[in-house]
Parts: C-alpha cells; sequence; structure tokens
C-alpha cells in the first residue's frame, strides 16, 4: 500500500479513537468537572453497559438494529439507576470527600465487576452493529459502522453542548460546578445536582458503551482502559471544557494513529502517550482550562 | 506535633510495633509468616507512597514504575549479569532515584489532578518499554530468579533470602528502617515543611520557602522508598514481571494508604494487612470474594472515612503520628 | 466429604467398567480392587490433596472454568476407579485472580495452610513463573498445563513440570511444515508484543525457513491495543498467508477487521485457537475466518471417526458435539488446551503409583518418578493421543491438530507427528539437586 493511502487509513482510525475517547469521556467529564471526585468505578458503568447491551439485544430476535435500538435505550437507563443507588446509598455518605470516595469507587469496581463475571460470565461477547456496511475505498474496505460512531460521537457532543449551555439545567450544573457554596447560597439543591450529575455521567458511559460494543466486544474486564483514557481526556483538555475534551480526543486519537504509520507499533504508543504526557507537563492546565485550578 | 508526652509515647508504639512484628516471626504459623514477610515488604511501597500522598499533598496514579524500577534495577542484573544480591539492591534503589528525580522534574510542573495524570502516563510509558524490551525482561511473562544467586555472604555469614526466617528478618530490617525515617521525617522541619505545602502552598511560597526543591526532595524520597521495596520485592521472592509496572500497583498503594490512614505513620502497614486478608479470608467462603472484598471496602470507608488510623487519630487518640 | 464419596462410589462400581480401562490406569485398578481399598484403610485411605491453582478472576477465566470443569470430571473418574495407590483426590482451589503476585501466595498457602501433597492446573506463563520461586523453595511439586515454553527452558526449577501439554516451541515447529507445503510460502506473522508473541515469532519463523518458507513481515501488537486496523497496511501485498496469534478479548476485533480490510480477497489465514478459546466460531463478524485454518490442542468439534477414548472423555467433561457445554450451546469450551488437565491427573496418578507415594515426604521421589516416564499411550488417560514425555526438560511432547473453519465449524484436516515437533533440548533440570 502507498504512502497516501495508508495515512488515510491511520487517520481515519485515529478519528476513530477520538469518537470513542470522546464519548467515553463525555459522562468522566461531568462527573469529574461538577463534583471533582475520582470516580474509579466509572469504567464499570461502561462495562456495565457494555454487557447489558448483549443481554438486551440477544433477547431480540429479528434484525441486529432492534435489538441494538432497544440496547441504547434500556442499557443506560438501568445504568443510570445503578449509579444512582450508589451515589445515594454510598457517596453523598461520604460528603463527596475526594479522598474517601476513592476508596469507596474502588469498591463499587469490585462488586460491579464480580457481579458482571457471575452473571455474564469471563467471556468475551460480541454485539452484532445494527447495519453491516463495507465501505469500499480504491486500496481497502473500511466499516462503515466505524463511520457511524464518528457521527453518533458528533451529534452526542453537540446534545451535551446544548444541555449544558441552553438549557437551565445545564445553568445549574454550570454554577455548582464553578463554586458550590455560592450555588448553595443561591437556592440550587447542590445535593441533588450531584445525585443527578452522578447518574448522567453514568448513563452516557452506558450510552458510549453501546455505540463502541459493536466494535469491541464485551467483556467483564473491558472498564480499565477507557476509564484511563478518560481521565486523560478530560484532564489534557482542561477540566470542565467540553471543547477541550474534544480537542484533547482528536489529539490523542490522531497521534495514537499517525505515530503508528513509523514506528513499531508499542514504541509508537510509548512516544504517542509521552508526548501527551509533555503536553500536559508544560500546559499543566489543560488545552482550555483556566489558568488556576 | 508537640515535643514530651505524645511524642514519647509515638516512639514507644513504633518500637513496641517493631518487637512485635519481631516476636510474630517465633509465633506465628508458617503460612501467616511468609504472608507477613510480603506485607511488610509491600507496606514499605506503601509507606513511600504516602510520603508524597499522605503528608506532601500530592496524589500520583504512577507509582507503579517507581516500585518496577527497584523490581527490575535489581534483577536485570542479577539474571543477566550475575551480580550479587547487594550490588542489585544497590542498583534497584539508584535506578528509583534516578526515575523520580526525572519524572519529579517534569511532573512537578503541575498539580493537583494534571499531576496525578501525568505519572500515571509516565508509568504507562514504563510499563510499555517493560514490555518493549521483552527480549530482555520476558515481558508479562517474566523471569524467575535463580535461587542459588539469592544468596549473600556478610563477612563469612551466608544469608539465603529464600530461607522463611532470614526473608522474614530481612525484610522486617527493611521495614523498620523505612518506619523509624518516616517517624523522623514526620517530626523533623523538612516533614513539617511538607505538611504546611499540602495545607496551604501558596503562602510557604510567600514565606520564602522553596517549594518546588522540597517537593522534588518528597518525589525522590518516595522513589526510593518504594523502589527499594520493589528491589527487595524481587530478591526476596525471586520473581520480576512486568505485571507490577501496571496501573493496578500504581492504584493499590493508594488504597493500601487510604485504608490504613494517610499521613499516619503506621497507616501503610495496617491497610496492607487488611486488604491482603479480606483477600484471602474471603476467597475461602465464596468464589465469588471480590463482590465481598468490595462491600467491606465500601463499610470500612463509610464507617472510617479518614481510613483506619485516621479515624482512630481523629476520634481517639490524637498523638498518634 | 470426598473421602466418603469415594469409597462409597467403589463399592458401588462395577468391575466391569473397570476392565475397560487400559494401560497404567488398568494396572491401578488392579492393585486397588475394592477389597483391597478397605484393608488398606486403615493403613492410610486419607486423601492425596491436590492444590489446583484456577484462574477464577482476572483475565484467564473463561480458561479457568473449563480447567475446573475438566479437573473435576477427570478426578471424579479416577477416584471411581480407586483413586491412587488406593487414595481418593481431593482437590482444594485456591482462585490465582491470573495474577503472578497471588500466584505465589496461593503456592506458600497450598504448602503451609492446605498442606497439600503437589501443586497443579496453572495455565497462564507469568502466574507459572511468578509461582515457580515459591514451588522451588518449599520443594512442592507443580505441575501446569500452560504451553509456554517456560518449563522446557530451563528457566523454571526442578519442581516445575509439564507432562500434560505440548509447548508452543514444539506447537510451531509442528505447524510449519504444513503451513509452507499447504497454504504458502510467504508469511506474515501478527502477534501480541509480549513474551507469548514473541516465543512464536522466534521458534516459528526459523522452522518456517528451514520448510523452504519465508516470513516477510513481523508485526507485534502492543497488549494495550483495542483496534488494529491500522496496523493491517504493514502487512505486505505479496503474502501468501497472515500467521496470527493473538489473546484476550480483543481478539474478536482483530478477526473482524481483518475481514473488512480485505474483504473476500487476502492473504490465507493461519492462527492459533487461543485467539478463540471459549469463543463461538459463529459469532457474528467471525463469518471471515471461513475457510481459514487453525491450530488446535485437541479439536473443539466432535470429528468423524474420533476414539472412543475422546468420545468418553467429551462425554465426562460435559461437552456437545460443538465443544460447547451440554447444559448451554452458548458456553464454549477451551478444549484445545484444558484436555491438558485431564491428561496432567492422569499422568500424575502414573507418577506417583510409580513412585509408591505416602506423603509429602515422597515429593523428591515423585519428581524422579515423573522424570523417569517417556511414552504415554493414546487411550482413556491421554484421550488426545500418544505422547513422548522428556525427563530432562520436564515438557512432553504430543500430536498437533490443524483444523479448517467449514460452514463454521473447526475440521481437522491434518494431524502432525509427533516428531514434527521434537526440538534439541536446552536444559537438564535432573542435574539440579532436589
Amino acid at each position: 500500500m502507498g504512502f497516501g493511502p495508508y495515512f488515510l487509513l491511520a487517520s481515519l482510525e485515529g478519528l476513530v479513537t477520538a469518537a470513542v475517547l470522546t464519548l467515553t469521556a463525555l459522562g468522566l467529564s461531568l462527573v469529574f468537572g461538577v463534583m471533582r471526585v475520582v470516580n474509579v468505578a466509572h469504567g464499570e458503568f461502561f462495562m456495565l453497559g457494555a454487557v447489558l447491551a448483549w443481554a438486551i439485544s440477544t433477547a431480540f430476535a429479528g434484525h441486529p438494529s432492534i435489538g441494538f435500538a432497544a440496547a441504547l435505550l434500556v442499557s443506560p437507563l438501568v445504568v443510570g439507576g445503578v449509579a444512582l443507588l450508589a451515589e445515594r446509598l454510598v457517596l453523598r455518605r461520604l460528603n463527596y470527600d475526594p479522598e474517601a470516595t476513592i476508596v469507596a469507587t474502588i469498591g463499587l469496581l469490585y462488586i460491579v465487576q464480580q457481579l458482571a463475571l457471575t452473571f455474564y460470565g469471563p467471556d468475551a461477547r460480541p454485539v452484532q452493529a445494527p447495519f453491516n456496511i463495507r465501505v469500499t475505498l480504491p486500496w481497502f474496505g473500511y466499516s462503515g459502522y466505524k463511520l457511524a460512531v464518528i457521527a453518533a460521537a458528533i451529534v452526542l457532543v453537540i446534545a451535551t453542548w446544548l444541555v449544558l449551555t441552553r438549557t437551565k439545567v445545564g445553568l445549574v450544573m454550570r454554577a455548582t460546578q464553578y463554586d458550590r457554596e455560592t450555588a448553595q447560597a443561591f437556592g440550587i439543591p447542590v445535593d441533588r445536582v450531584y445525585a443527578g450529575v452522578f447518574a448522567l455521567g453514568a448513563m452516557l458511559a452506558a450510552i458510549a458503551a453501546v455505540l463502541v460494543v459493536p466494535i469491541q466486544q464485551a467483556h467483564y474486564l473491558m472498564g480499565r482502559d477507557p476509564l484511563l483514557l478518560s481521565f486523560i481526556v478530560v484532564i489534557i483538555g482542561g477540566l470542565g471544557s467540553l471543547r477541550g475534551t474534544v480537542v484533547a480526543a482528536v489529539l490523542i486519537g490522531l497521534s495514537d494513529g499517525i505515530i503508528s504509520v513509523f514506528f513499531s507499533p508499542t514504541l509508537a504508543k510509548m512516544l504517542a502517550t509521552l508526548l501527551v504526557a509533555l503536553v500536559l507537563v508544560f500546559r499543566p492546565q489543560g488545552l482550555f482550562g483556566a489558568a488556576t485550578r | 506535633m508537640m515535643p514530651g508526652a505524645g511524642s514519647r509515647r509515638a516512639v514507644a508504639l513504633h518500637l513496641a510495633v517493631i518487637a512485635v512484628l519481631f516476636a510474630l516471626n517465633f509465633i506465628l504459623p508458617e503460612y501467616h509468616r511468609g504472608i507477613f514477610s510480603r506485607v511488610m515488604v509491600l507496606a514499605v511501597f506503601a509507606m513511600g507512597y504516602n510520603i508524597l500522598f499522605g503528608y506532601t499533598g500530592l496524589l500520583s496514579l504512577g507509582h507503579a514504575m517507581f516500585f518496577a524500577a527497584g523490581l527490575y534495577g535489581a534483577g536485570l542484573p542479577l539474571y543477566h549479569l550475575g551480580w550479587g544480591v547487594p550490588e542489585s539492591f544497590v542498583v534497584g534503589l539508584a535506578c528509583g532515584v534516578v526515575l523520580s528525580a526525572a519524572v519529579g522534574v517534569l511532573a512537578l510542573r503541575t498539580t493537583g489532578v494534571a499531576f496525578m495524570i501525568v505519572t500515571m502516563m509516565f508509568s504507562q510509558v514504563f510499563y510499555l518499554a517493560t514490555l518493549y524490551f521483552t527480549t530482555y525482561t520476558r515481558g508479562e511473562e517474566g523471569l524467575v530468579l535463580p535461587q542459588a544467586a539469592r544468596r549473600v555472604e556478610l563477612g563469612g555469614v551466608a544469608l539465603d533470602l529464600t530461607n522463611p526466617a532470614s526473608r522474614y528478618m530481612i525484610a522486617l530490617a527493611m521495614f523498620s528502617i523505612v518506619l523509624l525515617a518516616t517517624l523522623a521525617l514526620v517530626r523533623a522541619p523538612f516533614g513539617r515543611t511538607l505538611v504546611a505545602i499540602r495545607e496551604n502552598e501558596e503562602r510557604m511560597r510567600m514565606l520564602g520557602y522553596d517549594v518546588f526543591r522540597a517537593k522534588l526532595s518528597a518525589v525522590i524520597l518516595s522513589g526510593l522508598f518504594c523502589a527499594a521495596s520493589g528491589a527487595a520485592y524481587a530478591l526476596l521472592f525471586g520473581y520480576v514481571g512486568s505485571g507490577f509496572a501496571s496501573i493496578q500497583y500504581s492504584i493499590l498503594p493508594l488504597l493500601w494508604v487510604l485504608l490504613g490512614g494517610a499521613a499516619t505513620t503506621l497507616g501503610p502497614l495496617i491497610g496492607t494487612l487488611f486488604m491482603f486478608y479480606v483477600i484471602d479470608i474471603t476467597s475461602a467462603y465464596t468464589s465469588a470474594y471480590l463482590l465481598l472484598v468490595g462491600v467491606a471496602l465500601i463499610l470500612l470507608i463509610l464507617f472510617f472515612p479518614r481510613g483506619l488510623l485516621g479515624s482512630i487519630r481523629e476520634r481517639w487518640l490524637p498523638w498518634l503520628p | 466429604m470426598t473421602d466418603r464419596r469415594n469409597v462409597s462410589s467403589i463399592i458401588r462400581n462395577p468391575i466391569s467398567r473397570r476392565s475397560a480401562l487400559k494401560g497404567l490406569a488398568a494396572t491401578a485398578a488392579i492393585g486397588t480392587a475394592p477389597g483391597f481399598v478397605r484393608y488398606s484403610q486403615a493403613q492410610s485411605s486419607a486423601p492425596i490433596k491436590i492444590g489446583f491453582q484456577a484462574h477464577r478472576t482476572g483475565i484467564g477465566a473463561s480458561y479457568g472454568r473449563w480447567y475446573e470443569r475438566t479437573t473435576a470430571a477427570a478426578v471424579k473418574l479416577i477416584n471411581e476407579a480407586g483413586g491412587i495407590n488406593g487414595r481418593p483426590i481431593e482437590i482444594i482451589t485456591e482462585d490465582d485472580g491470573t495474577d503472578a503476585a497471588r500466584g505465589a501466595e496461593v503456592i506458600e498457602k497450598f504448602a503451609n495452610q492446605h498442606k497439600t501433597d503437589i501443586v497443579y492446573g496453572t495455565l497462564f506463563s507469568h502466574v507459572v513463573v511468578g509461582s515457580a520461586p515459591a514451588a522451588g523453595e518449599l520443594k512442592m511439586p507443580y505441575y501446569v498445563v500452560s504451553e509456554g515454553y517456560h518449563v522446557a527452558s530451563g528457566k523454571m526449577n526442578r519442581w516445575v513440570l509439564q507432562p500434560g501439554i505440548t509447548d508452543v516451541k514444539a506447537q510451531t515447529r509442528s505447524v510449519a511444515p504444513w503451513i509452507t507445503s499447504n497454504v504458502g510460502k510467504k508469511i506474515t506473522m501478527i502477534y501480541p508484543d509480549y513474551a507469548f508473541g514473541h516465543d512464536h515469532r522466534d521458534f516459528f519463523a526459523p522452522a518456517a525457513v528451514e520448510q523452504g518458507g519465508e516470513v516477510i513481515a513481523q508485526i507485534p501488537i502492543p497488549p494495550t491495543e483495542t483496534s488494529f486496523t491500522r496496523y493491517f497496511p504493514q502487512i505486505p501485498a505479496d503474502t501468501d498467508v497472515i500467521y496470527h496469534v493473538m489473546v484476550g478479548p480483543a481478539v474478536l476485533t482483530f478477526v473482524k477487521e481483518l475481514g473488512e480490510f480485505y474483504g473476500g480477497s487476502g492473504p490465507a489465514l493461519f492462527g492459533f485457537i487461543d485467539s478463540l478459546e471459549a469463543v463461538d466460531i459463529n459469532s457474528p463478524g467471525l463469518e471471515f475466518l471461513e475457510g481459514s485454518h487453525f491450530w488446535e490442542g485437541m479439536p473443539r468439534y466432535l470429528q468423524e471417526g474420533a476414539s472412543e477414548a475422546e468420545i468418553a472423555y467429551r462425554d465426562a467433561v460435559g461437552l456437545d458435539e460443538n465443544g460447547a457445554s451440554v447444559n448451554d450451546p452458548k458456553d464454549v469450551s477451551t478444549n484445545a488446551h484444558s484436555f491438558g488437565c485431564w491428561e496432567t491427573l492422569y499422568v500424575i496418578k502414573a507418577a506417583m503409583e510409580a513412585a509408591d507415594y505416602k506423603g509429602p515426604e515422597d515429593r523428591a521421589k515423585l519428581i524422579e518418578a515423573t522424570e523417569a516416564m517417556t511414552e504415554f499411550a493414546e487411550g482413556k488417560e491421554h484421550p488426545q493421543g500418544d505422547k513422548v514425555f522428556n525427563g530432562k526438560i520436564h515438557q512432553c511432547f504430543g500430536h498437533q491438530n490443524i483444523s479448517v473453519v467449514e460452514n463454521q465449524k473447526l475440521k481437522v484436516v491434518h494431524r502432525t507427528s509427533i516428531e514434527d515437533g521434537m526440538y534439541e533440548p536446552e536444559a537438564d533440570y535432573t542435574t539440579q539437586t532436589l
């Protein structure tokens, strides 16, 4: 394959990685941005979403798109419910103390993983894509569904942005993020906002998982990498900046894809990781973060 | 930290803990003695982490690289070059110091969550490097350090690191040194500087302290302790593998410290012991033991939000260091 | 409890069933006829305790589940046939979390708390290597079912043995001649960038060259990777066959993306079933595998003309004709590896009988007795086929199967000879002191 098409493929793959990263990071950027708690179990909400997607979509016979649509509806609701329960039962009682929350969410991680292992099993299982189109280019073929994931990521980002900037809910969330005490003083029920944000963050993770699972398969240990990558994306982008999250995802996705053209794969991964880390070293507030914390 | 009764009590307590651990060597059943050897080595890892996280207030998610630097730094020369145990151990320490200095200089440009992510990414690079150089490290599969090479000749006395009793005593010795060093540190002006930086970095800067230098020293000291733990782990237990460089081993010391109580000298030991026995005991009752582990963690943190020792200090024993 | 169940089942068991056993098990059965057992109970009917280091959690859990099932089935049969030296086997399982550090702790737990006679059953290489030092220090016989080259390499110690499954070096050497003469000579290798993948690279490439083939590209994949398409352009256009060996859940993605990339055309594929153990070949996205070939240790699907021993083995473990659980057709086995548990247990039994094993004080004798073995005959104890055992490197060598995916089933098209996989031993454990 010539260099041109190779580069095109690497860029396409980089964009898909970016889309997946954006999707997985969206929920975390809300939770982390508004509540300032390190939710180690965020990846498990993602995993739960994927596992439920498998369970739901296999329960429907007929065209795979029916099961997929059902999964896209039901899975986030269930995951949101689980998150809400965890928030009410545990996080609130800890008063969102950052350190105690880390331990509690590690505990939650163990619980969710074990439940998935017990009831879903240790195997990787595929979920069928709602449609199966192979886009044929002159040099290689490419998955149509992957292109759809890019589109879905764009739509979801725009929707989240609209909610945050154009609705009252968004205003309340931004106010809470900006200054918890002042928001409370202005009569914002911070407690309920936190519950809502935590559930919403988990639901976004579940939506991302349902969208991603036709590309990546559901597995009970699949939550770890999205968790780490989401943290990276959210911080590199700048805490609380949706625009930053997207830009960081594209930066990481493309650098990952394109560096792999020039170096042996593992070395490329090392270099890409180092490069992104150095971005943060020389711009500690992230790409679009405010200068102070 | 007032000198006087509390201070004397603290010293007495630490010496008593060391004495009890010494006595346990002769009392504990074989299996638990072996476990205590491992836990003491890993508690050094947690104590190293505690220096940075507990006392200096810097949350790192990359300490696996310091542990692994000691592990590989000691393991590789012994395995490939046939070096002796003491030299290999020193190389392990040196690797930890060099790596933590380099990482510190870069990562300390950031604070808070950015520091957490930067250390995590550096650690990920280290982990990938252990795989990339599989020719020497055997990657995830790892290396067995030959039993015959794991012995020391000290002044005519042969010390076999594979013997459970000598292993326990070596682990105890290292644990005691690091524990007493930590105690001395938190009572020294430098330790108070670190705590003050944790509480209000800006004020310290305005008071004329070289905050960066203090924090860098903390990172290096933390890296040194963690590398000591890694190097000892390799030499005492004879295995070196990239699993120890993975993110799991960055989260574990954080968990151990939080369980035992951040910024308490004995907390890391308590946390490491607790976590080990929760897994060991629950797994005897059900194959779904991770569920119980998770519930135990949540219950513990609900009732002891500052960790076991941290909450005890808050409620009953304010003199605990 | 195990004891009681075993004794009663011995008593209930008709002789006719036992007489069907061949080889060593038959000799054992004669020595342990019901009356004999009852008499010898006074001396020692305490069970022989085998510590089973199982991957119940962690990345190896899919395999672990089938290793447990296969172990339970074999132990049940052995106990029904009189156990070992008249003593029943008691399996004590500990989860190692598929983690090297926990693996070593579990070995200590077996030795010092459960007081097991031996330890057995580990699959993942890093757990074997991580546990080996503890096994050596505690002088605990450690029988692994891992297929790694670690044991044969001489880098473990005298207490670690692998008598039930062929190692990866022999596997790759066995399949090389068939690939170069039947699929193609220009080979591109895709493998994970860590020890297991490097073993494939280092052992297959020279073997292929010996057979007149040529490895024209080697593409190591970082283990953290979840998407593979970006690496496919590195596959040279004149590649005849892609040799792929991937491990972990990302494998489905790999195959699917390969299909999307090449469509109906592209090079032939030869893979190791390790990629797809516990995964249904019928899964959506795997249609692309139709017509491609796989190495299998033991066939997953019931083959025409399967031996009586193999059928009995499959029934005992609970495998349907598609290699899934008889209780749940979606629960696909890891049969290409888990058969090794069965065979290893029978090797342990034979070795204990040969050593007249009485208790932990005979552990050294047990190692020597195992080392003295040279051949395992095909039969109920070794349903996968006959094997040769090299006591110096503690490693067995067996036949390998090459299967084609046909109508979304795996059909064996070639069975290699034991000699295909043999290589010069690089070590001699017997020179180490016990």
